[in-house]
């Protein structure tokens, strides 16, 4: 078993005319997913690697009975293509895209509230049920099958973690990028909610990173609701207040909230031991198991 | 990105929001002529990014033009927690009665902006958020409809505004709101709104955030983004556009991805040597973002040691190591010792390609880390 996405996932790629779009599309179906439609507009009736593109996701949906959207467009349109996502009603839309204006995000969030479709994302590298399918830009060859649950706010602190669990043969049930914008779909808790009720996930790992509270009410879930064994890794304990460390939500505000220190104390104080280093995150994962 | 007050205060202007007569000066000279023009009292106030410019000398209030002359010398130049004063906002001092806080912000718990009221203006207004929270009234904004007029009312009335300044006030909360949707901006604060004797409403001060995200959208803005660069690395950075952040440290650090490079700075801490910068290269590690990269790093006279982190994912790390050797061949001489550590997808043909004759690699990252602080320590000796 696994979390949002399975071997019956059926995608569209929106965007997959565009350079990002098309290399990763091409990715995604040699790792096995079941790309079956690409939405762009203006570009109805072509084929990209074999796979028929659309007008609108709408279309897509009818013709090819897609249920879940990977996003692909550049920020100034990315809300838009969300909202085109939403709006169709698919059960799952992943958006990859870095950079999109967090008042648009306001917005997709609003819209979001009222629909039953999951976000994952934006600013994000994905979703990937190893040996199923993979919904993004995550490399898929550092991954392996197992019962480690894993959820991130960053890309390459992911693969870091993965690359270290596989290393020592800890397969990985589902991993999430759950990106790294200061508004985005999918919480530490919606995913953390979803390994817990996976009887195929017997520990999980969450690498959260500075700014916000999410992490800190992540840890108080975990504290009452999860009987799942949790490690956890928390990036940017050196990092300067006010200033914006690469992601636009990793900045630690004035008044001290958002702080790594913070974060490291929430999660130790609901029994979630956090790693100073990568290596020692897959230490407790190994005592864990 | 943040504006400097006087460009928020021309913004402000121009949306009809009251602000104090002033002028920019970048000498004594001009800052005397400002005086000459504006009358005393006069504040002179230094325009850096910096929080509690006040507390930290960076404003003075100018009661003649002997004080006018001997302040603007003392901040004209001035070091202020580490940022050099090029310019002063001469201003119209204001005789207030009372002093209040407002703002706008996106609360990132509820996806939503938020407007925000207190009476207990004119200090630091997240010391009053953390010891008195219920002296900030709070009125949430829903993003699909925009600001109705009543909720500024409302919470203008909630935070115990007198009633005979109220509306006043909630003006210039409605037109912040304005701003803030059409600038695209994160963060719009006045503080302190000054009440006069006469009954008047003032933005004493001026705080703007810019969504960086926006920018594409914000021509105007993304200009002062550029006239506001204050070191001369970030700016280089901006060209290049890299996220680089300058820290204070000597080992100097680039990787790809900001989780992943953030975690290198802290191992950095961790196996005790000090950080010198945030550097994210982002996704592909080319040859020619290598070179930029380096070439930061390098020019950078803080920097004793450099350590390189790359996680090649659907980048493999063969084509990683091609474009660092292309990179270091740009150079006549590598200045200072580098430490390159290569994981993912081939990552060992990778190590096995690149050039160790002017390089060093290491093949984990805590290894990587503990060499580049040893390297640092060793130099700065």
């Amino acid at each position: 078993m696994s979390i949002f996405v399975d071997d019956d996932t059926r995608v569209v790629v929106q965007g997959i005319t565009g350079g990002e779009g098309k290399f990763h599309a091409g990715q995604m179906i040699e790792y096995g997913t079941n790309v079956v439609a690409g939405a762009v507009p203006g570009k109805g009736g072509q084929e990209v690697d074999g796979v028929p593109v659309y007008d609108t996701v709408d279309e897509a949906v009818e013709a090819e009975d897609a249920d879940a959207s990977v996003i692909f467009v550049p920020p100034a349109f990315a809300g838009d293509a969300i909202f085109e996502s939403l709006d169709t009603d698919l059960d799952l839309a992943v958006a990859i895209t870095e950079g999109i204006p967090t008042q648009d995000m306001a917005k997709v969030n609003k819209r979001l509230s009222e629909t039953d479709t999951r976000l994952i994302g934006p600013n994000c590298p994905g979703i990937i049920t190893p040996g199923e399918a993979k919904l993004g830009i995550l490399p898929g060859n550092i991954f392996s099958d197992g019962n480690v649950g894993l959820v991130s706010r960053s890309g390459t602190l992911t693969y870091q973690v993965v690359d270290n669990l596989t290393e020592r043969g800890l397969g990985q049930s589902t991993a999430i990028g759950i990106g790294g914008d200061p508004i985005i779909g999918t919480s530490f808790i919606d995913a953390l909610e979803a390994f817990e009720a996976d009887a195929d996930t017997d520990a999980v790992v969450m690498c959260g990173e500075i700014g916000g509270e999410d992490e800190e009410q992540a840890a108080r879930f975990i504290g009452e609701h999860m009987d799942t064994p949790v490690a956890g890794f928390i990036a940017g304990r050196t990092a300067p207040p006010g200033k914006r460390m690469g992601h636009a939500g990793a900045i630690v505000s004035g008044s001290g909230t958002g702080t790594a220190q913070s974060k490291i104390d929430a999660l130790n104080d609901a029994g979630v031991p956090v790693g100073d280093t990568p290596e020692e995150v897959a230490d407790h994962v190994e005592e864990f198991l | 990105m943040k504006l400097h007050e006087h460009q928020a205060k021309t913004i402000f202007a121009d949306a009809g929001i009251p602000v104090p007569d002033s002028r920019l000066a970048t000498t004594v000279d001009e800052a005397l002529d400002a005086v000459d023009e504006i009358g005393y009292p006069a504040a002179i106030k230094a325009q850096v990014h910096v929080g509690g410019r006040g507390k930290a000398g960076g404003i003075k209030i100018a009661t003649d033009r002997e004080e006018a002359e001997q302040y603007a010398e003392e901040i004209l130049g001035m070091d202020l927690k580490g940022y050099t004063v090029d310019e002063v906002l001469v201003e119209a001092g204001v005789d207030f009665v009372d002093e209040l806080y407002v703002g706008v912000t996106m609360d990132r718990g509820e996806g939503k902006p938020v407007l925000m009221v207190s009476t207990e203006g004119g200090v630091n207004i997240e010391e009053v958020a953390e010891e008195n929270p219920d002296a900030i009234a709070r009125e949430h904004v829903d993003p699909a409809f925009g600001l109705h007029p009543y909720q500024a009312r409302k919470v203008v009335y909630e935070a115990g505004v007198d009633a005979d300044v109220a509306l006043d006030v909630a003006s210039i909360l409605s037109t912040l709101y304005d701003l803030y949707e059409e600038n695209d901006a994160s963060e719009i604060e006045v503080n302190p709104v000054m009440i006069t004797s006469d009954r008047d409403v003032v933005a004493a001060d001026a705080v703007m955030n810019i969504d960086e995200d926006a920018l594409f959208r914000q021509p105007d803005l993304a200009e002062m983004a550029e006239a506001s660069y204050e070191d001369d690395l970030e700016r280089k950075a901006g060209e290049y556009g890299f996220d680089y952040v300058r820290l204070s440290g000597n080992v100097g650090i680039i990787g790809n991805g900001a989780g992943l490079v953030m975690t290198t700075l802290d191992l950095v801490d961790y196996y005790g040597g000090a950080p010198a910068n945030f550097l994210d290269i982002g996704g592909g590690a080319k040859a020619e973002r290598v070179t930029q990269a380096l070439d930061m790093v390098f020019s950078d006279p803080n920097v004793d040691s450099v350590v390189f982190n790359i996680f090649g994912g659907i980048t493999r790390g063969d084509e990683v190591a091609k474009g660092i050797n292309e990179a270091l061949a740009e150079f006549d001489e590598i200045p200072k010792p580098v430490v390159v550590r290569l994981a993912g997808t081939n990552a060992e043909e990778g190590m096995e390609i690149l050039n160790t004759d002017l390089i060093e690699v290491e093949k984990t990252l805590e290894e990587a880390v503990q060499r580049a602080v040893a390297n640092a320590e060793e130099v700065s000796q």
